[in-house]
């Protein structure tokens, strides 16, 4: 189900959340609504859940318009940051509460839940309570729940935050092949650029309250419509207004007539990746990152006086 | 989960000196220099000695306050043998005001629990103006004697009263009667389930009934499949101090009853008039049966905690 969004502004007292918002999302996408925190995108999310009611404009979702729905017409299924597990329910009864409350027979029920408790790899822990599960497993359950009445549209609230980095790697993975197995049209928040890049297939930029920019990842990161998404998708150096990616400096050992002197500051070994600290003949620090092959080529030591070819800078009005 | 019920109310004030004794501890032991093992054994003494102090006063002052009166209470009634106490409250005035006092807690503790729910559901989950008034006007019996409360009631329902001609008119009778006794004791025990439930409510957030909402259950669905089992246990304590408010409710029942013997005669109430008529064997006797109908609710609630826990989590 394709997700519209036509003129939604929300305001908390005088704190304006969402600013006459436009956007549109394609039937069976992947998206992410990416941005800093306050910059709306959880709010958007809400509301095109029905948790929370726009001051100005409508949502459609499938062509059909639900702005005045309550959040429990719309089919949405919901994850939330913190899970929002039910604690007095086990894990199978969590997974049929939204088949329970439509009445469905119990044999469906126990088919649909063992199929989605195995979907979700949690076959086994049905019996127990949330309390007795880790944070991988309660999210995992969380999206159960949420896609057990068979949800048109899936939408997760930070859905990574709260887990540690080798779960929230394992668990991004596991979401897009999910979406790939199911087709159900997904938008999740994240107010991280990596993994927005690592899993959407969409990316819609937000920033105090309005939309930035939406794209591709490989549309944003090549062609950022303004300096916000430049720098907020990728690393960035600043030159004065305009800006460069650091992979789009050239170190060479020669000057030419396109290069420029740049003493070496300091050299950082990541692994596969070198970062090269640079100052500038009229004193400006830059960065670069090169690949340690280039590195070795070059020899780059601190103190080295070497030629740096600039890419043309970007300027943004 | 498992000491849930209690916890906020029982157990908290221990915990956290428990906690506190802990924090010192810690803060003595990462002073001393390292090889000086046995000097912070020993200093860890006097911080011991602080806890049993203060387990000891604790301890006396319910002793002195508590134990000693319902001890002796006990000792009293039972002092000649079971039977002139078996005779005391098998007589028809004491069975008459032990089935009444068990009447008005059927009546109040429904309603009141009910009331009670939702007041702490309107301020929780409420977005109406002046929630905190209506938590003042939650708070007013606890501090309005009970006395004026029952004055009150006579100045509105008596037959002078407000309502007093149209109750004549169709022969209600309201003061000197149950409906009375019931107002008046609903009244007085009004806050109890409202104040037990409230910070549960607000410590349990929304998440988990927006949660609901987006997996299809309506309002109704949601209150009784996931707000009600979450609060229950709030709600469980705020039954337990309604019943035992309502039971021993003396003031107010004791003006809008009349105090007719055998009629609008509640439990307290016997005992005050067996008291007064020098009857003390009557009075001691039925007191007991009043204090072993509190010990029974709570042990009733105990029960209930446990099963519980044992059923769910952990």
């Amino acid at each position: 189900m394709a997700i519209e969004v036509h003129g939604v502004s929300k305001h908390f007292g005088t704190f304006t959340a969402l600013d006459y918002v436009n956007a549109t999302v394609e039937d069976g996408s992947l998206t992410a609504l990416l941005g800093p925190s306050g910059s709306g995108k959880s709010t958007l999310l809400r509301i095109i859940a029905g948790l929370e009611t726009p001051d100005t404009g409508s949502v459609v979702i499938g062509g059909r318009e639900v702005t005045a729905e309550p959040a429990r017409r719309r089919g949405v299924g919901f994850v939330f940051q913190h899970y929002a597990p039910f604690k007095h329910m086990t894990v199978y009864d969590n997974v049929a509460f939204g088949l329970n409350v439509r009445h469905e027979p119990k044999a469906a029920v126990r088919e649909r839940v063992e199929e989605l408790l195995g979907l979700v790899r949690l076959d086994g822990l049905a019996k127990r309570y949330p309390a007795q599960l880790s944070g991988g497993q309660l999210q995992r359950m969380a999206l159960a729940r949420a896609l057990a009445p068979k949800p048109e549209v899936l939408l997760l609230d930070e859905p990574f935050g709260a887990l540690d980095a080798q779960v929230r790697n394992e668990l991004r993975e596991w979401l897009r092949r999910l979406h790939e197995e199911i087709h159900v049209t997904t938008i999740f928040v994240t107010h991280d650029q990596e993994e927005a890049m690592d899993v959407a297939q969409q990316i819609v930029v937000m920033n105090a309250g309005r939309i930035e920019q939406a794209g591709t990842p490989h549309e944003l990161y090549e062609h950022p419509s303004n300096e916000f998404v430049m720098s907020f998708i990728g690393p960035v150096n600043r030159l004065g207004d305009a800006l460069l990616r650091p992979h789009d400096i050239q170190i060479l050992p020669y000057p030419d007539s396109n290069t420029v002197e740049a003493l070496v500051r300091r050299v950082v070994h990541l692994g596969f990746e070198v970062r090269v600290e640079l100052t500038l003949p009229d004193g400006r620090d830059i960065w670069a990152q090169v690949t340690r092959e280039t590195a070795a080529e070059l020899e780059l030591a601190e103190g080295q006086i070497l030629a740096a070819r600039l890419p043309a800078p970007r300027v943004f009005a | 989960m498992s000491s849930r019920a209690f916890a906020p109310l029982e157990a908290g004030a221990f915990a956290a000196t428990e906690k506190t004794g802990i924090a010192m501890d810690t803060s003595v032991r990462v002073a001393p220099p390292p090889g000086t093992r046995r000097d912070w054994t020993k200093s860890a003494g006097p911080a011991r000695a602080r806890r049993l102090g203060l387990r000891f006063v604790a301890l006396l002052y319910l002793l002195a306050l508590l134990g000693a009166p319902v001890a002796m209470i006990f000792y009293r009634t039972f002092e000649h043998g079971l039977a002139p106490a078996w005779n005391a409250v098998t007589q028809p005035n004491a069975m008459h005001a032990f089935w009444l006092s068990i009447e008005l807690v059927a009546i109040v503790v429904p309603l009141n629990t009910v009331a009670g729910i939702g007041i702490a559901l309107l301020m929780e989950r409420g977005r109406m103006r002046g929630r905190s008034l209506l938590g003042l006007i939650v708070d007013l019996p606890f501090a309005i004697s009970p006395v004026v409360v029952g004055l009150s009631l006579l100045l509105v329902y008596g037959r002078t009263g407000w309502f007093g001609n149209w109750l004549t008119a169709h022969s209600i009778q309201v003061i000197f009667s149950v409906p009375g006794m019931v107002l008046a004791t609903a009244f007085v025990s009004l806050p109890f389930v409202a104040r037990e439930t409230i910070p549960v409510l607000h410590e349990l957030g929304t998440d988990s009934e927006q949660a609901a909402a987006t997996l299809g259950a309506s309002s109704w669905q949601t209150f009784w499949r996931v707000t009600l089992p979450a609060i229950r246990w709030g709600v469980v304590y705020g039954v337990v101090l309604t019943t035992a408010r309502a039971l021993g409710e003396f003031g107010a029942v004791s003006i809008v009853s009349g105090r007719i013997e055998g009629q609008t005669q509640t439990l307290p109430l016997y005992v005050q008039d067996r008291f007064e008529n020098f009857d003390t064997t009557g009075a001691y006797a039925a007191a007991v049966v009043l204090a072993l109908l509190a010990f029974a609710t709570l042990a009733t609630m105990s029960l209930l905690a446990k099963r519980t826990s044992r059923d769910t989590v952990v």
